[in-house]
């Protein structure tokens, strides 16, 4: 198993980390017993993702995808995070080892429900099908 | 400044081995089972690394057989064994829960192609196997026990005299698979009742792809690598005699220092655990006292252990973790999941093993850098955030 230089560049010095205190939305998805757990802070301003943060416990995979995927939705309209996909990141980042591919499904699930809490909490109508899966439901990924 | 510090995980190969390496890679390239003199002189080479290795366990020289390593002797003694046994109509078999995976993988395939039934004992809360659990266990049918030396993730030695004793009286045989304890530990076949033991040559600044079986003289299992007479028709193949004399070179230069390197080991592996666990929430796992005296396995809660492994690599430290991440699995390491961790302390471990030629310097050095990625991993942690939050630190 290797990581890419990508990988380990967004590791060491990841982006983004912190809590956002008056965040308007935050999605945490994973669980302690498999080892990961993404919490993603978003403030939105006009539909446009302002700014993000990140904590993530888990492994070097789940902390270079944190730190990417919130490079790539920080200044973006909603309708675009919400259309990031863990290949995307994946791809990003100069690709995964194959074990680890199920980290980076983290990123884009964390997102989705940090952008899920922020309709909900602002009481705004969202396509529900947007977010069928439940994002909790990590096990799922694993068996995958 | 950089600290290897995996040594369970493979040793630095020693220049006295190397030497003793040396010929056989070059001038003395025949093969030992050649009549000619350089043929002779190979043979000679294998005859001599035998013996070495045979007395630093107190077998007969008959006793070892060379394999290509660990892996290979658990493999041969477990499978050969319980084909032995089948015949008799004995298909129980009696292992720990935290063996290494050379032995649970293998009995995990009899079981499945011969129907032979498997009792895994438990190791408790200290990683030890009670030897009286060992005894309720044997049944008329019992086949074999095979219950490793000492634990590779968490270093904890196993009471082998006594089990050995219980299986000579029973009159079971018992296989012990000691990679992590020859070199490091004073072993002796005969008196700790041992039928047969695995070694593994690079575990003791030995080279890699070589290592051995110790079998009793009198037990006769059927062969696992088929093909020409070497090792007294028991293992097929050309001796790498370079691997045999490098092997048994290590082998006698640790035991010539084992008591220094037993004594020196144990006071840098104490130092090493109570540094560590001066951090908050962290624990050792395994036994204090009856662990190896390089063996250091701590658990850090909130953090990821392959997180952490990396960082420490940025600081110049190689250790290893027992986090699933690490493992390739979804789960973490078995041997913490069986000694009552749950998963997410097991996923926070840390596991240093050191050799004689590691220094304070070295350990302090250890002991400065894993604060501070600890405190980092944990800035960021969701899990830590949780845990302080439960525990009404926040």
């Amino acid at each position: 198993m290797e990581y890419s230089e990508k990988v380990m560049e967004h590791f060491a010095t990841p982006h983004n980390v912190g809590k956002i205190d008056d965040a308007d939305g935050v999605g945490e998805v994973g669980n302690a017993k498999c080892g990961d757990i993404m919490k993603m802070y978003i403030k939105v301003e006009n539909d446009i993702i302002t700014d993000v943060k990140f904590n993530t416990y888990g492994c070097a995979s789940a902390i270079a995808t944190s730190s990417m995927a919130t490079d790539m939705i920080k200044g973006k309209p909603i309708s675009e995070a919400l259309k990031l996909t863990n290949k995307a990141v994946v791809e990003a980042l100069d690709g995964l080892p194959a074990v680890k591919i199920h980290c980076s499904v983290l990123a884009e699930e964390a997102i989705k429900a940090a952008i899920k809490d922020y309709y909900e909490k602002h009481g705004i109508e969202y396509d529900k099908s947007l977010f069928v899966e439940d994002c909790c439901n990590y096990e799922h990924h694993h068996a995958e | 400044m950089k600290v290897y510090a995996d040594n369970a995980a493979t040793t630095k190969l020693s220049k006295t081995a190397l030497d003793a390496m040396m010929p056989y890679l070059t001038d003395t390239f025949g093969n030992a089972s050649s009549l000619y003199d350089i043929g002779q002189q190979a043979h000679r080479g294998v005859k001599a690394a035998r013996e070495t290795v045979a007395e630093v366990i107190n077998a007969r020289a008959d006793e070892v057989y060379f394999t290509s390593g660990g892996s290979e002797a658990d493999n041969w003694a477990i499978k050969g064994v319980a084909e032995m046994m089948a015949k008799k109509g004995k298909k129980h078999i009696i292992t720990s829960a935290f063996e290494h995976h050379a032995v649970l993988h293998t009995v995990k395939r009899l079981e499945e192609l011969f129907g032979c039934e498997i009792t895994y004992l438990p190791v408790y809360e200290n990683g030890i196997v009670r030897p009286d659990d060992v005894k309720n266990a044997i049944r008329d049918d019992t086949a074999l026990v095979t219950i490793m030396y000492a634990n590779n993730e968490i270093g904890t030695i196993q009471p082998i005299s006594e089990i050995g004793a219980i299986c000579r009286e029973k009159g079971v045989i018992f296989h012990t698979d000691a990679v992590q304890a020859v070199g490091h530990l004073p072993i002796d076949v005969k008196a700790q009742n041992i039928d047969m033991l695995s070694m593994s040559s690079h575990k003791f600044h030995g080279p890699k792809g070589i290592g051995a079986l110790y079998i009793r003289k009198g037990i006769r299992i059927p062969n696992l690598i088929e093909g020409g007479a070497q090792e007294s028709g028991r293992r097929a193949g050309t001796e790498a005699v370079y691997a045999m004399a490098g092997m048994a070179a290590a082998l006698k230069e640790a035991n010539e220092n084992l008591e220094s390197s037993m004594k020196k080991m144990t006071a840098l592996r104490n130092r090493l655990i109570d540094g560590l666990l001066k951090i908050e929430s962290s624990r050792l796992n395994g036994d204090r006292e009856n662990r190896l005296p390089g063996n250091v396995n701590i658990s850090f809660e909130g953090v990821e252990g392959e997180s952490l492994l990396l960082y420490l690599d940025m600081k110049g430290v190689s250790a290893s973790s027992g986090s699933a991440c690490t493992s390739g699995s979804l789960d973490p390491s078995h041997v913490l999941l069986a000694i009552g961790l749950k998963h997410e302390v097991a996923h926070g471990s840390l596991r240093l093993t050191l050799c004689e030629d590691n220094t304070q310097e070295e350990i302090d050095y250890i002991i400065d850098c894993v604060p501070e990625i600890i405190e980092r991993l944990r800035s960021m942690s969701p899990l830590w955030e949780r845990i302080q939050k439960e525990r009404g630190n926040v």
